[in-house]
C-alpha cells in the first residue's frame, strides 16, 4: 500500500513547501528591513489585483507552461533536458523566419505557421544532443547545456547578420508584418467601453498552452507512445525486455521537448515583441524544470506550477518598482521555491508519511 | 550441575518497518555447539532477525543474550566483541585485494600491516587444519572461485574469534559437491564448540545438517523442533500454513514435433567476454527443457537472445523458420509474434515495471496487440483493466486489484501477473528463466501446475533455473551449461544431482583426489559470475 493518499502527494506537500518557502522569504525581507506583510500585499495587489497585472502573470505563466511541459515530458523518460532556453532561443529563430519570409494573409495562419516553425526549429535543437545520448551515450545534462550556448551565439551571428535591419545598430530583427500580429488579451477581451489586460502582453498563445497541457496529458496517459516513454522512463532493462527500442524513445520523447520548448517562442517572439531580439528567453527555460519538478511533471501540475512562477515573476517585477527590496531578491524568492519543492522534497514528505502512517494505526 | 546457557537467547523480538511487522514477538535459545536452523519463505522475517542480532538493526522491543549475559548490540562492532559472526548471502569481499588482506581488513593490529598479515598467516594455517578451511592466503578475491570466497567470509568471522556464526542461504550459489563440503566445514566448526545459525529457504538442508530448526512466517516464529522429530512436510506446512506439495505431479511427456532449432549460438559481451560458444539444441512440442548451470554459465545470454534483447551470430529456428537475429526484426516485439512467450529470469528488472499498475503491465511487451488499442494512437486502457482483472483471477493473483502497483505485490503474485501474461497468449515457445525465485512456497506449486499444463498443452519449454531440484523435477530433458557451452544432455530418470553437479562445473569424469577442490578450481576458471542474484 501507498503511505500516503494521492491528494497528500500532489497537493498538500507542494502547499507545505512554497509555505515553508515564504516564510523563510519572509525572514529575508524582514532582514533588509522592509515589512514581509506589505511585501506580500504589493507582489498579490501588483500581480492578481488587476487586469493588467493578471496579463503580465498570464504573459509569463505561459513561456513557463512551455518549458515546464518540455521538461516533464523528457523526465518521463528519464531524462533531463536543461536545454530548453536553447530550444526556445532556437524556436524564436523559426518564428523570426516565418514571419518574416513567408506573406500570411490572416494572423490565424500565421500562428499555425509559427508554431510549427517553432517547434521544428526547437526540436532540431533537440535532436542533435538526443542523438549523441542515445548512440553515443553522450550526457544528455551536458550536451544540451552545452547548446544552450551554442543557441546564444548563434542567435547572436543571425541578429548582427543576415537578421539585422539593414541601417540599424541594434541586434534585432525587423518588426515583424502586421497580419502575423496575435490578438492580444486586450484584443481579445475589451468590450465598448471597459478595456481590460490594456496593455499586457498576455495573448492567444496562452490558450494554445491550455491545449498543449491537455495534448501532452494524453499523449502521456492515454497513447501507446506515451506507454513506452513512462515504460522506458522506469526502467530502461524493461524496456529493452518488452521489446521497446531505447534509441527511438530517447530520439522521439527528446524531439517531442524541444518542440514545446520551441513553441514558447509564439509567446515572446511572436505574440509579445513582436520582432526577434537578443536574449529573447530570459531564463524562462530554466524556470521550466523548477515548474516540471513542482508539478510533478503531471500537464496539469505543470500549469499550476507556471502560474505560481508567473505570479512570482509579475510580483517580483513590482516589488522591484516601489519597494527598496531589489530585483535580485526576487530570485532569492524564486530559488527558495525550487529549493524546497525540487530538493527538500523529502524533508516535507517524510515527516508526514509518518503522521498518515501513525493516523492510519490510530484509526485500526 | 546446572543447566549450560544458551549460546544465544532472544526474548520477544519485535520490530516494524513501517506499516510492515517484520518480526513479531520473537523469541528463540539456541544451545552452544548446535546448528540451528531458520527456515522460512522469503519476507518471513529471517533476515530482519539477523540484522538485528548483528546490529543492522535496532529492535522495537526485545532481549538478546549472549552466553546467558544480556547484551546490547548497537552495531557490528558490538556484535563482533560479543562473539557473533556472520556470512552474508552476498560477500564482503574487496575483489582486488588478496585472501589475507580481506580476512584482516578492518581486524588490524597497528597501523603496520605487516605484522598484522604475517599473524592472520600463522592463523589462517592452523584454522585451515583444524576445520578443512584451506585457501590460498595470496590469491585475489577476483580470482578465486565462489566456494573459495565463501570459505574467506568464514575465517573472517574466525580471526575475530567469533564462536556464533551466522550462515544466510550459504548454498545459494555452490554447486551440491561444494555444498557438501560447506557442510563438512559446519560439522567440523560444531565438533570445536562453535554455534551456528543457519538461515535458508531449502528443506534439504535443514535435514541434512541442523540439530534443532525453527520456522517463520509472516514475522513470527510458529514453530521450534528437534530436527529428528521433524519432516519436510511438516515443515513446510508449518512455513506456508497449509498442507503442500513438495513433488510435481505430471503425467510422461508426449512429444510432438520440433518447435525451437537453435544451432551453433555465439554471443560476445560489451567487454569482449565470449558469453555462448557454439549453443545448439531443441525444444519439441510438449516437452520441458530444463537447463542446469550455475549462475552466470551463459544462461542468462541464452534466454535474451531468444527474447530479441541480445545480438548473437548464428541459427535459431521456431517452428522451421529461420528468426532474424542482428537485423530489424530481432527486437522482443518480432519475438512475440513469432509466438515466443519470455518470462524473464529478473521480473523486478526486466518482466515488470515496478512503478506500473497491474493493468499496465499486463498489457507489457503486449502493447501493440489488437485488442488493446482504441484507435490507431491510443490505447484502450478499459479493456486491458477488464483483461487483466480475467486474468487475475484465473491466476489467482491477490490482491486482485488492477490498479495496484506492481511493487506492492508480494514475489510470487508478481510472478503470477508475469506468467498470466505470457501463458495467456497461448505460444508455441515458451521462455521461462528462474520461475519461483523469490517466489513463497504455495506460490511454487501454482506456478510450477502451470507450467506443467501448458506442456500438457503441446507446446515447448524452455526452462533455466539454478535450483537444481526445480529442474530434475520439471524437465522432461535436462540439459546442462557450463562457461558458455553445453555440457551435454541427460534424462532426469537416469541422472541426479551429483552427476549434473559435475557437469555443471564442466566436468564429464568424476575427478581424482578431492572433488570439491576440481570443481572449484573449474568454476573459477570459467569465471562463472557469482555475483548474479540467485
Amino acid at each position: 500500500m501507498d503511505v500516503m493518499p494521492k491528494w497528500a502527494d500532489v497537493v498538500l506537500i507542494p502547499l507545505i513547501s512554497i509555505f515553508l518557502a515564504a516564510i523563510l522569504s519572509a525572514l529575508v525581507i524582514l532582514a533588509i528591513g522592509e515589512n514581509p506583510w506589505e511585501a506580500l500585499k504589493l507582489m498579490v495587489q501588483g500581480a492578481l489585483g488587476s487586469t493588467y497585472g493578471w496579463g503580465y502573470t498570464l504573459y509569463y505563466a505561459t513561456n513557463f507552461i512551455f518549458t515546464g511541459l518540455a521538461v516533464a515530458i523528457a523526465f518521463h523518460a528519464r531524462m533531463f533536458n536543461i536545454g530548453g532556453e536553447g530550444q526556445a532561443l532556437l524556436g524564436g529563430l523559426g518564428v523570426a523566419i516565418i514571419c518574416l519570409y513567408i506573406p500570411w494573409p490572416h494572423w490565424s495562419l500565421a500562428l499555425l505557421g509559427a508554431a510549427i516553425g517553432a517547434a521544428i526549429f526547437g526540436a532540431a535543437w533537440a535532436a542533435i544532443p538526443a542523438f549523441l545520448q542515445a548512440k553515443r551515450g553522450s550526457h544528455i545534462v551536458i550536451t544540451t547545456i552545452m547548446f544552450n550556448f551554442i543557441a546564444a551565439a548563434l542567435l547572436n551571428y543571425f541578429l548582427i547578420g543576415a537578421l539585422k535591419v539593414p541601417g540599424s545598430m541594434e541586434p534585432a530583427s525587423a518588426k515583424f508584418p502586421e497580419a502575423t500580429h496575435l490578438p492580444s488579451f486586450q484584443d481579445m477581451f475589451s468590450f465598448g467601453e471597459s478595456t481590460l489586460f490594456r496593455g499586457a502582453p498576455a495573448n492567444i498563445t496562452f490558450f494554445v498552452a491550455l491545449a498543449a497541457c491537455f495534448g501532452l496529458w494524453a499523449l502521456i496517459w492515454r497513447t501507446r507512445l506515451g506507454y513506452e516513454i513512462r515504460a522506458f522512463g522506469h526502467s530502461e532493462s524493461a524496456a529493452k525486455y518488452a521489446g521497446i527500442s531505447p534509441t527511438k524513445i530517447i530520439m522521439v520523447a527528446m524531439l517531442i521537448s524541444g518542440a514545446l520548448a520551441g513553441m514558447m517562442a509564439i509567446n515572446n517572439v511572436q505574440g509579445e515583441a513582436e520582432r526577434l531580439v537578443l536574449n529573447a528567453v530570459e531564463g524562462a527555460g530554466f524556470i521550466g524544470i523548477a515548474v516540471a519538478l513542482m508539478g510533478r511533471s503531471h500537464p496539469f501540475g505543470v500549469f499550476l506550477a507556471a502560474l505560481l512562477f508567473g505570479f512570482l515573476y509579475q510580483g517580483g517585477a513590482e516589488l522591484a518598482l516601489w519597494t527598496s527590496i531589489p530585483r535580485e531578491l526576487i530570485i532569492v524568492i524564486q530559488a527558495l521555491v525550487i529549493l524546497f519543492t525540487g530538493a527538500l522534497d523529502n524533508m516535507v514528505r517524510m515527516p508526514l508519511e509518518r503522521l498518515f502512517l501513525s493516523m492510519r494505526r490510530a484509526r485500526k | 550441575m546446572t543447566e549450560q546457557a544458551p549460546a544465544i537467547e532472544l526474548k520477544g523480538i519485535s520490530k516494524a518497518f513501517g506499516p510492515v511487522q517484520a518480526n513479531k514477538d520473537i523469541s528463540i535459545r539456541v544451545m552452544p555447539g548446535t546448528i540451528h536452523g531458520i527456515i522460512g519463505e522469503n519476507g518471513a522475517g529471517k533476515s530482519t532477525l539477523m540484522s538485528i542480532l548483528y546490529g543492522f538493526y535496532k529492535a522495537d522491543a526485545g532481549e538478546v543474550f549472549i552466553a546467558g549475559q544480556k547484551t546490547s548490540i548497537p552495531d557490528s562492532q558490538a556484535a563482533i566483541a560479543a562473539g557473533i559472526g556472520m556470512v552474508f548471502q552476498h560477500f564482503k569481499l574487496v575483489e582486488n585485494f588478496t585472501v589475507l588482506e580481506n580476512v584482516i581488513l578492518g581486524a588490524e593490529d597497528s597501523g603496520l600491516l605487516r605484522p598484522s598479515l604475517a599473524r592472520a598467516r600463522r592463523e589462517l594455517k592452523s584454522l585451515a587444519e583444524e576445520y578443512e578451511l584451506n585457501v590460498d592466503p595470496d590469491a585475489l578475491i577476483e580470482e578465486v572461485g565462489v566456494g573459495m570466497q565463501q570459505r574467506v567470509e568464514i575465517l573472517k568471522a574466525l580471526y575475530r574469534k567469533a564462536d556464533i556464526l551466522i550462515l544466510d542461504e550459504p548454498t545459494g550459489v555452490l554447486t551440491p559437491a561444494e555444498a557438501d563440503h560447506l557442510f563438512r566445514i559446519l560439522e567440523n566448526l560444531k565438533r570445536e564448540g562453535k554455534t551456528i545459525i543457519l538461515i535458508t529457504h531449502k528443506l534439504r538442508e535443514i535435514m541434512e545438517i541442523t540439530d534443532t530448526v525453527s520456522v517463520m512466517r509472516r514475522g513470527e516464529m510458529t514453530a521450534t523442533v528437534k530436527t529428528t522429530d521433524t519432516s519436510p512436510a511438516e515443515l513446510a506446512e508449518l512455513m506456508v500454513g497449509r498442507k503442500v506439495l513438495l513433488r510435481v505431479d505430471k503425467a510422461p511427456a508426449q512429444i510432438g514435433r520440433k518447435i525451437l532449432e537453435v544451432r551453433d549460438l555465439n554471443v560476445t559481451d560489451d567487454k569482449g567476454v565470449h558469453r555462448l560458444k557454439g549453443v545448439s539444441f531443441d525444444v519439441h512440442a510438449g516437452e520441458i527443457l530444463g537447463i542446469a548451470g550455475v549462475a552466470g554459465n551463459g544462461q542468462s545470454e541464452l534466454l535474451e537472445v531468444l527474447g530479441g534483447y541480445e545480438r548473437a551470430t548464428g541459427s535459431i529456428k521456431v517452428n522451421g523458420e529461420e528468426i532474424d537475429l542482428t537485423g530489424a526484426k530481432s527486437d522482443g516485439q518480432s519475438r512475440r509474434l513469432r509466438g515466443i512467450a519470455h518470462v524473464p529470469e529478473d521480473r523486478q528488472r526486466e518482466g515488470l515495471i515496478m512503478d506500473y499498475a497491474a493493468w499496465e503491465n499486463t498489457a507489457f511487451g503486449y502493447h501493440h496487440a489488437d485488442e488493446y488499442q482504441r484507435s490507431s494512437l491510443f490505447m484502450d486502457n478499459a479493456a486491458i483493466r477488464k483483461d487483466t482483472e480475467e486474468k487475475m483471477a484465473r491466476f489467482d493473483v491477490r490482491p486482485p486489484d488492477p490498479k495496484l502497483a506492481a511493487k506492492n505485490f508480494s514475489g510470487g503474485n508478481q510472478q503470477k501477473i508475469v506468467l498470466a501474461r505470457e501463458i495467456e497468449r497461448n505460444p508455441d515457445l515458451l521462455l521461462i528463466g528462474q520461475p519461483t525465485r523469490g517466489v513463497d512456497i504455495g506460490a511454487i506449486e501454482f506456478i510450477h501446475q502451470q507450467i506443467v499444463a501448458l506442456r500438457d498443452q503441446g507446446k515447448a519449454i524452455l526452462l533455466v533455473s539454478v535450483e537444481l531440484e526445480e529442474i530434475l523435477s520439471l524437465s522432461d530433458r535436462i540439459a546442462v551449461m557450463f562457461d558458455g557451452k553445453m555440457m551435454g544432455e541427460r534424462m532426469p530418470q537416469e541422472t541426479d544431482e551429483k552427476e549434473l553437479g559435475l557437469l555443471m562445473a564442466g566436468m564429464t569424469t568424476e575427478p581424482q583426489g578431492s572433488l570439491h577442490e576440481a570443481v572449484e578450481a573449474n568454476l573459477a576458471h570459467a569465471g562463472g559470475d557469482a555475483s548474479k542474484e540467485v
